[in-house]
This record gives C-alpha cells, structure tokens and sequence, in this order.
C-alpha cells in the first residue's frame, strides 16, 4: 500500500504542484491520477520513487517513509514506466530488459533469459530481442519498457502516460493486454494520465486532481460516473457519464421477452441468430449475452434496423428479444432504486 | 622571458619598416583577401550543393579533406612550383579557406527546416526572395560558423607563411628563429595569439548580432 | 618522385615515425584529460559557458606561437618535441573537451531519467549509460582532432622538429619539389587512415548507430 500523508509540493518559483494531498493506493489495484496539466498528478507520482521530494508531508510504502530508505535501492524495487519508453537506444531490446535484474546482481546469462520470458509476456516475438530500440515502432517500445519495469518483480509499478504516446487502435490493444497482464500478475500500481477515458478502463481506483494540486474525488469509476463531487469533477468526466455509467451494469437483470414477439427474426436450425429480414434482404446481426453491459445492449438496440437486441445463451441459441422501450423502462426502473 | 622586443616602443611606430602594427596590418590584409577570395568561390557552391542535392559528397567531404593538408607542405609546395611571392601563397591560404567556408554552407542550407521554405513559397515568395530572405538567414549561424574556423586557419597559416617569404607577423617568428633573438620570436608569438583571439571574439560577437535572436540557441562555434 | 622515394627510403621512414606518435601521442593523452573536463562542464552546469570559453579561446592560438611560447611555460629548449606534444594536447584537450560536454548533454534527458528511476547511482550511470550513447559525438570530435593534429604536426618543422615536415624544409630549401610532394601526400594519406580506423572503431563500438536516422 502506497500512503500519501498530507503532502505538500511547493517550487521556489511559487507555483503550489501539490496540495496537501492525503491519499491511499490500496495493495494490489491499479489507482489511475488523472486530471488537467498541473495539477499535480506526475509531481505525486514522481514522490513515490523519491524522483521527487516532498516540501513537507510524507509518503509511504507499506508504512515505511521512503525518504528513510536508499534512493537507489528504493528505484530498484518499483518499476517505472514512461511515455516514449526512455529505452537505452544504445543496448538492444534484451539487454534494456536486463538491466535492473543486473543492477540487483543477477548473472547476466541469468537475467538474460528471464528477459526473453517477460518479452513473450509482454507480446514481443523472440526475434525482437537482438534489435535495437531504434528499429522497434513506438508501440513496441512501449511494450519493452513495460518489460523493462517488470523484469525485478517489483511489487509496485508507477506509470507515467505510457500509453499516449501511440496512436488510439495501438493503445486500445495496449490497454486490453495491459489488463491482461493485472489479471495475472496483480501489482500495486500507480497511473498517471490526462485521459479520463483511459483511468476509467483501467482504474480500480480513480482519483481526480484539480490544477493546482488538489485532490477533487477519489473513488472507483463508477462512483466517479454516477456521484460525481462537484461541477469540476462532472465537467471532467464528460457530459455523457450517464451513458458510460451503464458500462458498469450487467445485463443480468434485465427482463426479456419471448421471440415469437419478433417474427422478423431469422434463426439457423440450432435455433441461432443469423439476422433481420428487411425489405432489402437479410441484415445481419449482433447479439448480446446477460454477462454484457447494459451499455453494450443499448448500443444493439440503437443500430437493430428493427430497435430490437437479441439475447443468446452459452450456446449462442437466442433466448430473448429487448426493445428499445423495454431498455428505458428498465434504466428508469433503476433509478428509481 | 625576455619581453625586450616587444615593449621597445621603435618597434611600435606606424611608418616604420617591420614594425609591429606594419605587420598587424599586413597580416591581416593577407588573411582578409583569402578569406575573401576563398568564400566568394566557395559559398555559392557550397549554398548551390546544398539547395540542390547534387554532389553533396564532395561538400560533405570537403571539410574533413581541407582539415588532411599539412599547411606548410602546401605552402611550400605552391612555392617551389610557382616561385616566390605573394601569389602562391595566396593560392595556398584560399586553398584552406575553400573546404570549411563550403561545406558549412552546405550543411547551412541543409539543416533548414522544409516546411518553412515550402511555407514561404506557399505565400508567393518568388525562388530569389526565398533564397535571400528565408533561406540564408536561416542558414547563418552555420555559415558563420565555418567562417570563423575559416578565419583562424588563415590568420595561423599566413603566421606560418612567413617561412616562405610572406610579410606578416610569421615574420618576427621566423627572422627571431633564423637569428636566435628570442624576444623577438616571444613578440611575435604573443601578437599574434592576442590577434587570433581578438579577431575570433570580434567574429562571435558579429555572430551573434547578425544571426535573429529567434535562432541564437542554435549559433554554436 | 619515385626515385626520390627509394633514393630517400630511410629519411622518409624516420620522417613519418616521428610523425605518427608526435600527432598521436597528444590525441590519447589529449582525450584521456578531456573526458573528466568535459564531463565537469556537464556535472556544474555554471562551469559550461567558462569551459567552452577558455577552450575557444585555446584553439584560437596559432600553432607556430604556441609552439614557441611553450619552452618559457615548461623551460623546455625551442627545438625539444616536447613542445609539439603538449601544445598539440593543449589543442586536443580544447576541443574535445567541448565536445564530451556537448555529447553528454545530447544525450536525451529521458533516457538520463529513466536510469535513474531503474536505480542508477550517479558514476554508474555515467558509465553505463550517458558515455556510451554519447559516443558517437566524441568520437566525430576525436576523428577531428587527430586530423588536424596529423596537419599540424608538421609546421614543427619550422622548429627543428616535424615528422613529414622535414622534407618540406628540405624540400624547400633545396628549390627541389620530391620530397614536398612526398611529404604532403603521406601526410594526407596517414590522415586519411587515421580517420578510416576511428570510423571503424566507431562502427564497432557503437552498433546501434547504424539504426538511427542520420548521425554525426
């Protein structure tokens, strides 16, 4: 767990970057800082591995003060991750992943071959290994330096915009293996991005910065989506929060009706979907299962020429139709809650 | 250190024979007509290279292939063909002057950003306003550049020139060697140091003045 | 010109020895002295602009001058090699000290950062990190000074002590072309191989050069 205690962060300048911010990464979860530029969001990442220090206040891992330990020896247990990756350009992409097992006095034959493990974890081809940073495109660097950062095992992670320096179809798939990897390897870790987006798909935990340092709200992303603390914090989070909101919910409870009602519904023999039979032949068809989110579900029925989504069962055997009504019934049953 | 020579001050009259300033003088005017010379040949090939992209391996090159001659091996060899007197050496010292001042030139034009020559030509600069109004001041802090490196290479070898027959301050070096009056080798060395380093901080500040303060970061020596 | 090469065999042999570690000799004490000065330039960053300074104003001094001045500075005799080696290393220590400050304060500020957040201690860091990717950069400085040091080398000559420069004096004096030829082609090709073996050594040491977009 990553403490912050009423830290402070005040440059000779003048400028306040953080502002008594008080604030706890739990152990284990993925806590997104996100909010405009300068806002502190870096400045607090940055005091974590001590790249940074406090004007006053403390930060704290696992209840140690890290202005207590070794700078060095601190750096050695948490990864760091940055945008542009920070490669060594001189040493290939093996010998980049290498390096903190080396600093820590692993043989290089040893910390060699682990390397080439974690460039299979992070998607690269074996073939990668011998090339240097210069002929990797940057989402393949991206992918290195996040190996680089896991390479010692560290407990804690801190990643600072790592994904923004890709174009968005690169990033969409570095997110999913990015989760991916969480799945499997469950690190502490903190984010930093300006893109509410992107900590609200990867964050267990949000926490919101105003400029000049302060903290705004903290909570997950679907407290953040549907009790947002201020008009600042419901102007970050865009204008259609409700809408992404349904993203958290589940199309569990949502009651369908029986296909018969849909007699322009066309199904194979095993009774599968195969698509809508308009005036201008069959238009095919997307289909949602009660695991999807509601968001999913409401997307369907918007792009059905018909206004109707199809449920299927494990099997992909239709099971039920939801009309565009029955959604909104629904949501504003919820509400009601 | 024997200082004799330099503080007598009949070696300092301005219409004496040989005497100092005479010397200054006319060591400068040598350095002066090589540097004109040779920029006045080298600059427009080096700018035309480097607008155009042919022959860029002989600008490329040029620079490192004038740094290979041994000064006083073509100083004495322009002599021994072509006689003694001011022309050979003068031969010599544009020879030197030539690949500094060509390929700064060339890599003046070259480190110019595109889009900014495209963009003067997108508001209807015709080729001559592009070339004098966009490209060479952006080409400057390189250009000048090499034009110091050229000047410092001159005012050194025209020292060295006096060895064979060239009126300059080499002169008080090479006379004071040949007659072991070593206080006159002393004068003529530390003249000659103070003239290259004041000529070298005169050229930074002209550097400096006429290079845009938009691009001062860039002007390095 | 090939009579006189084999008439003169010997002279020009010993000419071109004396030559080789007058110009090399400066060029490695030379750059073993400028690495910790540049990097000072780089560790105070108020030392940069007096270093480059002082180091301009160095290089600005006319090899002839320098040489002479030396024997009042070391008490040395006019005509001692000594002379030609410590003002050749004064040349070489002038530029490549500015260099090694330039090419380590090249070195992108991220990848600086990124080291130190992997938990590099400083001298480490230095080592490992920002002189090898500055290397491309010293080495185009050290290709230019032992260049120009192989030039200058010979306006020893003038003296009493000059490697090739000999047979321009003697050339000279005796009105006879030969040995000036001679002299200024072995001096050109001796550059030129000089050059040659540094862009090989930099080839070498710095393999992922050839990956990156134009280089020094």
């Amino acid at each position: 767990m990553i403490t912050f205690d009423d830290v402070v962060k005040v440059y000779p300048g003048g400028g306040t970057a953080v502002d008594h911010l008080s604030l706890e990464l739990p152990t284990g979860r993925t806590t997104v800082l996100v909010g405009p530029s300068g806002c502190g969001k870096t400045t607090s990442l940055r005091m974590i591995n001590r790249m940074i220090s406090p004007t006053s206040g403390r930060v704290l891992i696992d209840g140690e003060d890290v202005a207590g330990r070794d700078e060095a020896l601190l750096r050695r247990g948490i990864g760091y991750v940055i945008q542009h990756a920070g490669l060594f350009p001189h040493r290939t992409v093996l010998d980049n992943v290498a390096t903190v097992p080396m600093l820590l006095g692993r043989t290089r034959r040893q910390a060699r071959t682990d390397a080439l493990g974690l460039l299979e974890r992070v998607g690269l081809a074996p073939e990668f290994a011998d090339r240097y940073p210069a002929q990797l495109s940057g989402g393949q660097q991206q992918r290195v330096g996040v190996a680089r950062a896991l390479a010692a095992d560290p407990p804690i992670m801190l990643m600072d915009e790592p994904f923004s320096a890709v174009d968005p179809i690169v990033r969409a798939g570095l997110h999913r293996e990015f989760l991916r990897l969480q799945g499997d390897l469950g690190k502490t870790i903190a984010m930093v991005t300006h893109d509410i987006d992107e900590a609200i798909k990867l964050g267990d935990v949000v926490a919101i910065f105003r400029q000049g340092g302060v903290l705004a709200q903290v909570g997950t992303p679907r407290e953040l989506l549907e009790s947002p603390a201020d008009e600042f914090v419901a102007e970050f989070v865009g204008r259609d929060r409700g809408l992404r909101s349904l993203s958290f919910d589940t199309a569990a409870d949502l009651p369908v009706r029986p296909l018969a009602e849909a007699p322009d519904l066309v199904l194979d023999e095993a009774s599968r979907p195969i698509g809508w039979r308009t005036g201008d032949g069959i238009h095919k068809i997307a289909t949602f299962t009660s695991d999807d989110s509601l968001r999913l579900v409401t997307d369907l029925a918007i792009t059905s020429p018909t206004g109707i989504a199809v449920r299927v069962d494990e099997g992909g055997k239709a099971d039920g139709i939801v009309s565009h009504h029955d959604l909104v019934d629904h949501l504003a049953g919820r509400k009601k809650k | 250190m024997n200082l004799s020579y330099l503080f007598d001050p009949a070696h300092w009259s301005l219409t004496a024979d040989g005497s100092i300033p005479q010397l200054i003088l006319s060591h400068l005017y040598y350095s002066a007509l090589a540097l004109l010379i040779g920029t006045v040949i080298a600059l427009p090939i080096g700018l035309w290279i480097g607008h155009t992209g042919r022959g860029s391996f002989i600008a490329i090159n040029a620079g490192n292939a004038g740094r290979s001659l041994p000064t006083l091996g073509l100083l004495m060899l322009m002599v021994t063909l072509l006689g003694l007197g001011l022309l050979p050496v003068l031969i010599a010292l544009t020879m030197l002057v030539i690949p500094p001042v060509l390929t700064s030139a060339y890599a003046g034009v070259r480190a110019i950003d595109q889009r900014v020559v495209d963009a003067a030509k997108g508001v209807g600069m015709r080729p001559r306003q592009v070339l004098t109004k966009v490209e060479l001041p952006l080409a400057l802090p390189v250009m000048m550049s090499g034009f110091r490196s050229a000047a410092l290479q001159v005012v050194a070898t025209a020292t060295v020139a006096a060895a064979v027959g060239l009126n300059g301050l080499g002169r008080l070096l090479i006379d004071g060697l040949a007659v072991n009056d070593y206080s006159r080798v002393l004068a003529g060395a530390i003249v000659v140091a103070v003239l290259a380093v004041v000529l070298d901080l005169v050229l930074a500040f002209a550097q400096r003045r006429i290079v845009s303060p938009g691009l001062r970061e860039r002007s390095s020596r | 010109m090939t009579t006189y090469l084999s008439n003169n065999w010997e002279t020009v042999l010993t000419a071109l020895r004396q030559h080789i570690w007058l110009a090399l000799l400066p060029v490695v004490v030379g750059f073993v002295v400028a690495l910790p000065v540049g990097y000072l330039g780089v560790r105070f960053p108020w030392l940069y602009h007096p270093l480059v300074n002082t180091c301009g104003v160095l290089y600005s001094i006319p090899s002839l001058a320098l040489f002479v001045f030396l024997p009042v500075v070391l008490g040395t005799k006019i005509l001692s090699p000594l002379n030609i080696v410590v003002a050749l290393t004064i040349y070489t220590v002038a530029l490549l000290a500015r260099t090694v400050a330039d090419g380590l304060r090249s070195v992108d500020p991220l990848v600086v950062q990124s080291a130190t957040a992997m938990g590099y201690r400083r001298t480490r860091r230095l080592v490992d990190v920002e002189l090898p990717v500055a290397l491309p950069v010293i080495l185009a400085g050290l290709r230019v000074a032992t260049v120009a040091n192989i030039s200058l080398v010979s306006v020893g000559a003038l003296i009493g002590v000059g490697g090739l420069g000999q047979l321009f004096t003697r050339g000279f004096q005796l009105f006879y072309v030969e040995p000036i030829l001679v002299g200024v082609i072995l001096s050109v090709l001796l550059a030129g191989a000089a050059d040659l073996v540094i862009v090989l050594i930099q080839r070498l040491v710095t393999p992922w050069t050839r990956f990156q977009g134009g280089a020094a």
